[in-house]
Formats: structure tokens, C-alpha cells, sequence
């Protein structure tokens, strides 16, 4: 009895050994992750909600002025301006990215082999380029003097040309266009995906059934690709409410505050105007209004695919 | 139905028929359907092909009106000039360096990080698994961009290239995927080898991370990608031409060339060349991560 009592605690002593090992071991492979979430992440953020509650410059200290940040916002123009363009931004990209991605997609997956690894390729390079290659080749596209685009604007216009970037009404749906040609390929490749899953067998019995194309389309390609399209209208929203590279380059030698964006205006109130407590509670309503738009966004969409 | 393979069935004949005569319409349909299909491939990736010529023909030919698909005077003149004139050679070091630097530590985190939350067990484990999966949806680099500006400031990083690999190196939905995979990879395996006396570096480095070396291909060429092609964080962080990110250093220094298009489109061209040639080479990993990180498992 005493014996397989003291192998007993030796093979409990064990399991304790090896299980504090396994806590340790655990610890220092997670260690590089959480020191960098802690630094890079948690700590700013904390910082960030600390300083829109006071009048600190970017860089020192400054002195807590409770919610006057968030009233100053609220009655600034140029922060209206900045949230206005952002939606309408929105807009103008989220929701025709994605029903052309669809379109695209479906016309895509009806091709085969090399031609349509081809044309796939064509629609997705564009999007692994980097924002300012994107902005030169548009602004060489759109030039006011010797842009190709031109070919296509010149019958609407009576044959003048027109400085695409530098009119004000046209700046967002360009904006917003070239932005749509950049990305477009990510939103085709989501929907092939999930068009593949859409089991072939489901198409041959609606074809017996006598279904024609619409129909298939309506009864069984958008209720199936559905989950798809929640899933491709929420990223491409989060992404876009961030916008600020393209309008930033595109409107660098107009330098209005006409096409202001929520990022930009943050940057502008941080680095040059050198409010840094401002700048922090305007970043807080981006961080609310992305946070809550997407949620609310996907279990809307969810709640309708359900339906 | 029996009839209808002998044909002595007169419905179904006429139903086959009726059936034949719809699929020569939808030939001609479909055939339509693909002519559009090619023309709108070619009309999206015109702007490539129209950048790239442009940067081989002579200024005086770049701005003669009219669509010249192909420059009569095919010349380097562009590229010389960018490569010997600006400080493209700094910018190029700089987005290389800065940009193996955020795949090498965020693959080599991610997995360590993803490998202890799917297969140990520790305190805390839970908390690290929602934070995780909390982060995903907030925008860490844009809203935190003044922070981040303070913070490397007082670590004295700004116009250095720490500082701007720094920021880049919360990756919330690598870890995220890493886990799905090692989760995925069977029991036995683990079993075996911890018979055999291995222990969990070793577990992790001679069985997980090979049985999932596509994956880790895949998320070291997105990050490569995304890393390469960040213009927000580069562009707040560094202040002198030297130490710029290729695409800052392309926008920033237009005015000292003056305005030449094959110019600023050959820079343009150069800077796009390595992720241009990732995509075209890893086509399929690059996809495969994409879908991956959207929260597809392509």
C-alpha cells in the first residue's frame, strides 16, 4: 500500500512537472504576441481615450478638460465635412464594389481553364498594387492635357476636357471609381469562392425542374452566396470608413478642405495644428463609428440571411 | 420516362428537342456572355498595360494626342533617369528591409501565439483567444495613428526604420489563423511524439509548423504584400527623403522632377515590380491567404 502510494504522489508530482512545463512553455511562445498587443495596441489605445478628455499638444503635457473635445467636434465644420465625405465615400464605393464583384464573379466562374485563370488575373492585379502606384497611373489616366480617359469624358462634355481631380463635384466618384477598379479583384475572389461551394447538383435539378437562368439565379445563387455578400459588404465597409491614401494623394496639389476625410482630419488636427487631445477624440468617434457600424452592419445582414 | 432512351416515347422526344433547340440559344447567349467578359477584362487591366508602355516611350511621344499602343521610339531613357536621379535606391533598402522585418517577426509570432492557444493550456488562455478575435474589427493602424506617433516618439523611433516596422506588427488575424490550422492537425500525432520524449518546441517545429508550411508560405507572402504596400503609417513616421518607404518616397518627391509622366509612371512601375512579381509567381498562396484572412478556408 505504501508503495504504490509514494508511486502514486511520484507520478502525480509528474503530471504537475509537466504541467507547470506546459504553462511556461505556453507563456514564452505567447510572449512576443502579447508584449507587442500590449505596447502597440492595448497602451495606445488607453493613451488615446485619456488624451481626448484633455487639451494636450501632440507631443507634452496637458491639462483634463472633460468632454470639450467631443463639444468642439461636434460644433466644428470641418469635422462635419470630414464625416459627410467619409459617408458619402462609403457609398459612392461599398456597395457598387460589391455587386460588381458579384456580377464579375459569376461571369468569371462561368469560364474555363487558362482563360479564365486569365482573366482573373486581370481583375485581381490591380489590387496587390500599392496605393500610390494606383494614384500615378489615374492621374496619368485622367490628365487633364493627355489622359486616355479623356476619350471618355470629352462626348459628354462637348469636347472639353476636364481636370477630373480639381473639380470638386467629380472628386469623390473619382475618388471612389479608382478605388473600385483597385479593389474590385478581392471582392471577385471572395464570391468565386463562395460560388464554388454552391454544389453543382442543386443547378442540375432546378435545370430538370425546367428553371430557367433568372430563376436559378434568384432562388438559388443570391439566397446561397448570400453569407458571402454580408461578409464582402463588412470588410469593404470597415475599409473604406478608413479611407484616407487615395483622397489624400488625389487632392495633394488642390490642398482643399472641401474633400476632407475622417482620417485626414484627424492628422490635420494632430500634426499641424498640433492638438493633440482633439486629435485623439476625433480618432475616438472613428474607432465608435467603425466599431459599431460593423457589428451592427453584419448582424443586420446576418439576421436577413437567416430570414 | 422509361421510353426515352429508345426514343419511342413522342413527349420526351419532343421535350429532348425542345431541350436542344434552348441550349443552341444559350450557346449564342453564352457565347455573348463571354465576348463582354474579355472586353471588360481588357478595358480593367488597360490602365496597366497604358501605365507600363507609357514609361518606354519618349516624352515627346508620351504626350502626342491620340492611343499609341506601342512607342515607336522604344527607350530606357525614364528608368535611367529615375534609378541615377532619386534616392529610389534608399527608398527600395528601406521598404525591403522594413518589410521582411514585419513578415519575419509577425509569421514567427503569430505561430508561436497561435500554436500555444490551440494546444496548451494555460491561465489566461481564454482572455488572449476574445482579445484576439475582439481586435479584428478595430481599426488599429488608422485610429491609432496619433498615439502611435507618441509613443514612437518617446521611444525616440520616429524617422527611423524600427519605428515603422513597429506599428505594423499587431496581426490579430494571422494568430487567428494559425490556430484554425494547428487546431485542425489530428491528436495522434501530438500523442505519438510526446511518447517518444519530444517536448512542445519540438512538437511545434517538427510537426506542426511542416504539416502546415503551405499556410505559413501563404501568410508570410500577404504580409510581405500588405507591408510593402502601407502608405499611412510610413508616411506619418519618417520626415526625410533617406529614410521614406518606397510608395511615400514616390508621391512625396514629384515636384523635383518636374511634371514628366514617364517619369513618375516608371517609378511608379518600379516600386509595384516586387509585389507584381510575388503575386505572378505565388498566385495561388496569395488567393489562398486572401480567402483565408476574409474567413474563408479556401
Amino acid at each position: 500500500m505504501a508503495a504504490t502510494g509514494v508511486q502514486l504522489s511520484r507520478g502525480l508530482e509528474l503530471i504537475v512537472k509537466s504541467r507547470r512545463n506546459e504553462i511556461a512553455v505556453a507563456y514564452i511562445l505567447m510572449a512576443p504576441f502579447i508584449i507587442v498587443y500590449a505596447v502597440i495596441f492595448i497602451w495606445p489605445t488607453i493613451q488615446m481615450v485619456e488624451l481626448s478628455f484633455t487639451d494636450a499638444p501632440l507631443i507634452g503635457e496637458g491639462a483634463w478638460v472633460g468632454l470639450k473635445n467631443f463639444w468642439r467636434l461636434q460644433s466644428d465644420r470641418l469635422f462635419s465635412t470630414a464625416i459627410w465625405n467619409t459617408f458619402y465615400f462609403v457609398l459612392l464605393s461599398v456597395i457598387p464594389s460589391t455587386l460588381l464583384g458579384l456580377v464579375v464573379a459569376l461571369a468569371v466562374n462561368r469560364l474555363k481553364g487558362w482563360v479564365q485563370s486569365v482573366v482573373l488575373a486581370a481583375f485581381f492585379l490591380p489590387y496587390i498594387l500599392p496605393v500610390s502606384v494606383v494614384f500615378r497611373i489615374w492621374s496619368w489616366m485622367f490628365d487633364k492635357d493627355f489622359g486616355v480617359a479623356q476619350h471618355a469624358i470629352t462626348p459628354f462634355t462637348d469636347g472639353q476636357h476636364v481636370s477630373v481631380f480639381r473639380t470638386l463635384p467629380l472628386f469623390m466618384p473619382a475618388v471612389a471609381f479608382v478605388t473600385i477598379w483597385w479593389l474590385l479583384g478581392f471582392n471577385v475572389l471572395l464570391f468565386i469562392a463562395g460560388l464554388r461551394n454552391i454544389s453543382s447538383e442543386i443547378y442540375e435539378a432546378a435545370d430538370l425542374d425546367g428553371a430557367g437562368r433568372w430563376t436559378q439565379f434568384r432562388r438559388i445563387t443570391w439566397p446561397l452566396i448570400w453569407p458571402v455578400t454580408a461578409l464582402v459588404l463588412t470588410i469593404q465597409l470597415i475599409l473604406q470608413l478608413k479611407i484616407f491614401d487615395q483622397v489624400y494623394l488625389f487632392a495633394a496639389n488642390v490642398r482643399t478642405d472641401a474633400t476632407m476625410v475622417m482620417v485626414q482630419y484627424i492628422l490635420k488636427q494632430g500634426f499641424q495644428m498640433n492638438k493633440g487631445g482633439l486629435a485623439a477624440a476625433a480618432s475616438l468617434v472613428l474607432f465608435l463609428v467603425i466599431v459599431v457600424l460593423s457589428v451592427l452592419q453584419f448582424q443586420l445582414l446576418r439576421a436577413r440571411g437567416e430570414r | 420516362m422509361s421510353g426515352t432512351a429508345d426514343g419511342f416515347d413522342p413527349p420526351a422526344v419532343k421535350i429532348a428537342a425542345r431541350r436542344r433547340a434552348r441550349l443552341r440559344h444559350w450557346d449564342l447567349v453564352a457565347l455573348v456572355f463571354t465576348l463582354i467578359t474579355l472586353g471588360l477584362a481588357i478595358v480593367w487591366a488597360f490602365p496597366l498595360y497604358w501605365a507600363l508602355v507609357t514609361t518606354f516611350k519618349p516624352e515627346y511621344e508620351v504626350v502626342r494626342p491620340g492611343i499609341q499602343l506601342w512607342p515607336e521610339h522604344f527607350t530606357l531613357e525614364a528608368y535611367i533617369h529615375v534609378l541615377t536621379r532619386t534616392k529610389i535606391g534608399f527608398w527600395y533598402i528601406n521598404s525591403l528591409i522594413t518589410s521582411v522585418a514585419v513578415t519575419v517577426i509577425v509569421v514567427i509570432m503569430a505561430a508561436g501565439a497561435g500554436y500555444a492557444i490551440s494546444q496548451l493550456s494555460f491561465p489566461g488562455r481564454r482572455l488572449f483567444w476574445w482579445m484576439i478575435l475582439a481586435s479584428f474589427m478595430v481599426p488599429i493602424q488608422h485610429g491609432l495613428v496619433v498615439n502611435h506617433f507618441i509613443l514612437m516618439n518617446q521611444f525616440h523611433l520616429i524617422n527611423t526604420l524600427p519605428g515603422v516596422v513597429l506599428p505594423q506588427l499587431v496581426a490579430p488575424v494571422t494568430v487567428m489563423i494559425y490556430k484554425q490550422f494547428f487546431d485542425s492537425v489530428p491528436k495522434d500525432f501530438r500523442e505519438a511524439a510526446l511518447v517518444d520524449g519530444a517536448n512542445e518546441f519540438q512538437l511545434l517545429f517538427r510537426i506542426y509548423l511542416p504539416m502546415n508550411w503551405g499556410i505559413t508560405t501563404a501568410l508570410a507572402i500577404i504580409t510581405f504584400i500588405g507591408a510593402w504596400n502601407i502608405f499611412l503609417w510610413p508616411f506619418v513616421a519618417v520626415n526625410t527623403e533617406d529614410k521614406m518607404n518606397i510608395t511615400v518616397g514616390i508621391t512625396q518627391v514629384h515636384d523635383a522632377f518636374g511634371v514628366s509622366y514617364a517619369r513618375d509612371l516608371a517609378v511608379a512601375m518600379l516600386a509595384a515590380l516586387p509585389v507584381a512579381l510575388v503575386y505572378l509567381i505565388f498566385q495561388r498562396r496569395v488567393t489562398q491567404a486572401i480567402m483565408l484572412s476574409a474567413g474563408i478556408k479556401g
